[in-house]
């Protein structure tokens, strides 16, 4: 295991046994008759009001443990208490057809889809971007650990993890500590893990210099109805700890790191990162799964952000009952933590589950075949407390609902940004373009080697893709396709996609841009899109401009969803990624899950043979404002982004899925960064076929019915579009399916050159040189 | 013909060894790491993954799990043995086979589609391909890197030992700093084999980058038909 901080390592003494109370312990009786003593509540990042609110809701002043709890639990992080007001436009734009393909719903650890033939899959994505900017490995390595416990507690086999990932100036020194770190910290938890890493984006903005973002998706399947729930319920169900000990590592992650802006004079936060052991978590899956299959488990939840303290009053009050748990028999791994801590810490690799007593054997018989430590602490009682003692002594008797789900509830102030009318009237129309083919052909080659459209590999060779035997496309394909079912084939795609430079533009916009592109990609692989996760990473909630992109976004997405008719699922909200009074862009990142019948019907990304018609599909407008080019060649960002047109995308996807099940398809790629340009490259790229375009002299028109030149039909970012090649003999059927889709036919595969009639050639080995230069150049071969 | 397949805790391509076996028409046996009991296999597939999690040395735990103390024995005497990845690794710290698997000289995991050379035919899992022949099969691997002293590897090549070598790329570097290119050796029987690459993850159409790992398990099926023939 790689680290660069002993500072995080767990205490060696992992045979460490339970500490002896210490003399003057916090308890309820205590708290109760010394109301006035000074209380920590500020520095666990409890607000004023929040602590006067705590002590209204049990009456007296809470024990330093209870106020540990609350503290967690009522963090940004685990309360969404600055955008949970938002969270019913999500259900107003959640139709009774859309939930009908919903077997599991927001609210649980992931949701979950009914793919057909009896499988369940669920998936999300979450982010770990603060932890990865203190301790990049760790931070990255257990954000990735606890996205697949979610998946996990949803008695769900893990199939695949993807990562989108952002970060500063590629060429940034810091960038040189962050990047490697955490792509090492991916890569070494999940291929540990035995996942495939399948997708995800590696993207560079100046605005994520200090706030590199980490989301971490997970993918999981089940039959329907192996699905598990987080609740205990059963009066007298034992509540069982297993898995890892427990430690000092992460105490706080959810409340100081995850919900603060970073001030560069503060002290460094080391400690609040969790550690990660793969090892540990891939021996954690098979026990649970076998558990799932001997039938031995009521309710189960991951232990992750806020650890136990959200463990037990989350089962607890998705629950019937109340739950008594005593703290001291938790195995440590450090004797000297103290009840709150333990209460607080983050250590990874731990379950909880509720067991019926007369499957205790059972259980214990399967953790034991894994060596996993398991004990039980507790058990769920009559009346609604949640009840933890330490040696016989109360130190917490709360409601768990109150900790749990009824934390604060901000309705934060949201304007529209003063900045944006000049933002948007300052388009790309002014920025200097090339007319000359040489001069397109140079800013071509600039183009893709740039820090966003270059070669990835440097990043993705690092990440198993192979490990399970399923994969059927992965990176630098449009969407990561894996098969669920080994006899059928049935499987799915997923895709993530955001571009925050479109919703600095028009966050409403964006984020519906960034679902039409993962919705699109995982169409051009030929999967029928199902279902969406997103990860929202903001700014400060207490900017209101901040607020105003935050609910411009979800917005975006919930109508967005509502149009195509698939349902969100769940997903997670990141705040305070901000660096002083800087926000990074609104990066709302959009996954969509498409399913297929035979995951070998797949549509893959590059020109394979000689001959192939090539087509363009979609509609192309004059759009450059926030483009790639836009930004690489003239480090510009103002006016609009391109247009949304749901309708579009939906036929264009329909077309797409139909022609790939009818096997016409050679290559399917999707446009976006880069437009035409970049996705003819990409396609001639891959398996080192070229393509001769003759067809760019009428793809489109502008605003004022003007045919486009052919520089901006090349690097024009208009959604909705895909490039098709097919088979020669393929041509007739596959123009049949494009009724409802604006289309033409461009050029033929064939050769080793990309040849733009009347503008450049270009020699495939040329776009390649160009491509894979960039980023070992920066980080090494 | 039926061929275990040993899951230790942290092994991750034991699935997809199995799958092959089936693939390719054997009958797939699981041996758990802490039987001692080869269940009456006709050969044995130590599959890729993380033994143990591998903190310690690639490998070095797993030497010591209680199959491996009837699997050497078996091994020694002759039953057909696979070692993937780290498999390979755990045939190495068990000597049955010579040399170490060390850090890759770039120091970075690698996941890439492979070319190797195959140069021995006469094992128990080869015969199946031609010398000569160039197949591509997955790479992935931090620790892949074979070393071991000049005299060893001599050794290895004057005998014929070398199963699999890398196709260097254009400035002559192989994919983790393999001494000598090698990527699979085996042992003076020629009844056990270990390599880095994974001849599991190409079998399948759809699935991986080609078909060309399926000659080990069709090899090794051929073999045990042989052996039964025989005996």
């Amino acid at each position: 295991m790689t680290t660069t901080d002993e500072q995080t390592q767990p205490s060696a003494d992992a045979q460490a046994t339970a500490a002896a109370p210490p003399a003057s312990l916090d308890t309820v009786e205590l708290a109760a008759r010394t109301p006035d003593v000074y209380q920590p509540w500020s520095e666990l990042g409890l607000k004023g009001d929040e602590y006067a609110s705590i002590r209204g809701i049990i009456d007296r002043r809470p024990t330093i443990a209870e106020l540990a709890m609350y503290s967690v639990m009522w963090s940004e992080h685990c309360s969404y208490k600055s955008s949970k007001v938002h969270f019913k436009l999500w259900g107003e734009n959640t139709t009774d057809e859309m939930r009908e393909k919903l077997l599991v719903g927001i609210g649980e650890n992931a949701g979950v889809v009914d793919i057909g033939d009896g499988w369940a899959v669920t998936f999300k994505v979450e982010s770990h971007n603060h932890p990865s900017y203190v301790e990049p490995y760790q931070g990255a390595a257990t954000g990735v650990g606890g996205i697949v416990r979610d998946i996990m507690s949803m008695g769900a086999r893990p199939i695949a993890v993807m990562d989108p990932l952002r970060f500063g100036n590629l060429h940034h020194p810091d960038t040189q500590r962050v990047l490697p770190g955490i792509v090492a910290g991916v890569g070494g938890y999940g291929n540990c893990l035995g996942l495939p890493n399948i997708g995800g984006e590696v993207v560079f903005d100046d605005c994520y210099q200090g706030n590199p973002l980490v989301n971490a998706l997970c993918v999981g399947a089940m039959r329907v109805e192996d699905i598990h729930l987080a609740k205990a319920t059963g009066v007298g169900n034992k509540v069982i700890l297993f898995g890892a000990k427990t430690g000092g590592d992460g105490i706080g992650g959810v409340s100081v790191l995850a919900s603060e802006t970073f001030d560069s004079g503060g002290p460094a936060k080391r400690p609040a990162v969790q550690v990660g052991d793969p090892f540990a978590e891939k021996v954690l899956i098979e026990c649970c799964l076998d558990l799932y299959a001997a039938h031995v488990v009521d309710g189960i939840q991951d232990l992750g952000g806020a650890g136990l303290s959200c463990a037990t009053s989350e089962l607890a009050s998705n629950g019937d009952g109340g739950m008594r748990v005593a703290l001291d028999l938790v195995p440590l791994r450090d004797a000297s933590l103290q009840p709150h801590e333990i209460l607080m810490s983050e250590s990874q690799e731990r379950m909880m589950a509720i067991v019926e007593p007369d499957k205790l054997d059972e259980f214990m018989a399967i953790t034991d075949k894994w060596d996993v430590e398991a004990t039980v602490i507790g058990e769920v009682t009559d009346g609604d407390r949640l009840v933890i003692t330490w040696h016989g002594e109360v130190i917490v008797d709360v409601p768990p609902r109150s900790v749990a789900h009824d934390g604060p509830t901000y309705h934060r102030p949201l304007s529209r940004p003063a900045y944006l009318d000049a933002l948007n009237a300052d388009g790309a129309a002014a920025l200097a373009r090339p007319e000359m083919g040489e001069d397109i052909k140079a800013q071509l080659l600039t183009l893709i080697g740039s820090p966003n459209l270059c070669d990835k590999s440097w990043v993705t060779d690092q990440y198993d893709r192979y490990v399970l035997g399923n994969t059927a496309l992965s990176q630098p394909d449009d969407a990561g396709v894996v098969r669920v079912d080994e006899e059928t084939g049935r499987g799915v795609a997923v895709a993530t996609d955001c571009n925050g430079r479109f919703a600095k533009l028009d966050p409403y916009t964006g984020a519906q841009l960034a679902l039409a592109e993962a919705y699109r990609n995982v169409a051009t692989a030929g999967a029928a899109p199902l279902a969406v996760t997103d990860c929202l990473n903001f700014g400060s909630p207490e900017d209101p401009g901040v607020m105003w992109q935050f609910r411009e976004s979800i917005r975006g997405i919930a109508e967005g969803c509502k149009f195509l008719g698939i349902p969100v699922t769940g997903g997670n909200v990141s705040f305070y990624n901000q660096t002083g009074d800087v926000a990074i862009h609104p990066t709302p990142v959009v996954g969509v899950l498409g399913v297929m019948p035979d995951v070998s019907k797949r549509s893959r990304s590059g020109f394979r043979t000689d001959g192939a018609h090539i087509y363009l599909l979609g509609t192309t407008r004059a759009e450059l404002d926030g483009s790639e080019w836009a930004h690489v060649i003239h480090k510009h960002l103002g006016g609009l982004p391109p247009v949304v047109d749901l309708a579009a995308e939906q036929a264009l996807g329909t077309a797409l899925v139909a022609a790939a099940e009818a096997g016409l398809v050679e290559a399917a790629h999707d446009l976006s960064e880069g437009g035409l340009a970049i996705a003819l490259a990409e396609a001639c790229m891959r398996h080192g076929v070229g393509a001769t375009i003759d067809g760019l002299d009428q793809v489109g028109v502008d605003a004022e019915g003007n045919i486009l030149d052919a520089f901006t039909a090349l690097f024009s970012e208009s959604s909705a579009r895909a490039l098709v090649a097919v088979p020669a003999g393929n041509a007739a059927q596959f123009e049949a399916l494009l009724v409802e889709v604006p289309h033409r036919r461009i050029g033929a595969t064939g050769g080793r050159d990309l040849e733009i009639a009347g503008l450049f050639s270009l020699s495939v080995s040329e776009l390649e040189s160009a491509h894979t230069f960039t980023m070992p150049a920066v980080f090494g071969s | 013909m039926r061929i275990g397949v040993v899951t230790f805790p942290g092994s991750l391509d034991d699935r997809d060894a199995a799958r092959a076996v089936r693939e390719c028409g054997g009958e797939s046996v699981p041996l758990w790491h802490g039987d001692d009991d080869l269940r009456g296999v006709d050969a044995v597939i130590l599959p890729g993954g993380f033994s143990y999690g591998d903190y310690l040395r690639c490998g070095a735990i797993a030497r010591f799990a209680p199959v491996m103390d009837v699997l050497v024995p078996a091994a020694q005497g002759g039953l057909p043995v696979l070692g993937i990845c780290n498999g390979f690794q755990v045939l190495t710290e068990s000597h049955l086979l010579p040399g170490a698997l060390i850090r890759n000289d770039h120091r970075k995991f690698n996941c890439v589609d492979s070319r190797l050379v195959v140069e021995n035919t006469s094992t128990a899992w080869t015969s199946d391909y031609e010398v000569g022949q160039e197949i591509t099969i997955v790479l992935k691997n931090g620790e892949g890197g074979f070393v071991a002293d000049d005299e060893t590897l001599d050794r290895l090549e004057g005998e014929g030992r070398v199963v699999f070598r890398y196709v260097p790329d254009a400035e002559g570097r192989n994919p983790n700093g393999s001494y000598r290119h090698i990527a699979g050796i085996t042992n003076e029987r020629g009844n056990v084999v270990g390599l880095m690459p994974h001849p599991e993850h190409a079998v399948e159409e759809g699935y991986g980058p080609s078909l060309d790992g399926r000659g080990f398990f069709t090899s090794i099926l051929k073999h045990a038909l042989e052996t039964a023939a025989k005996a």
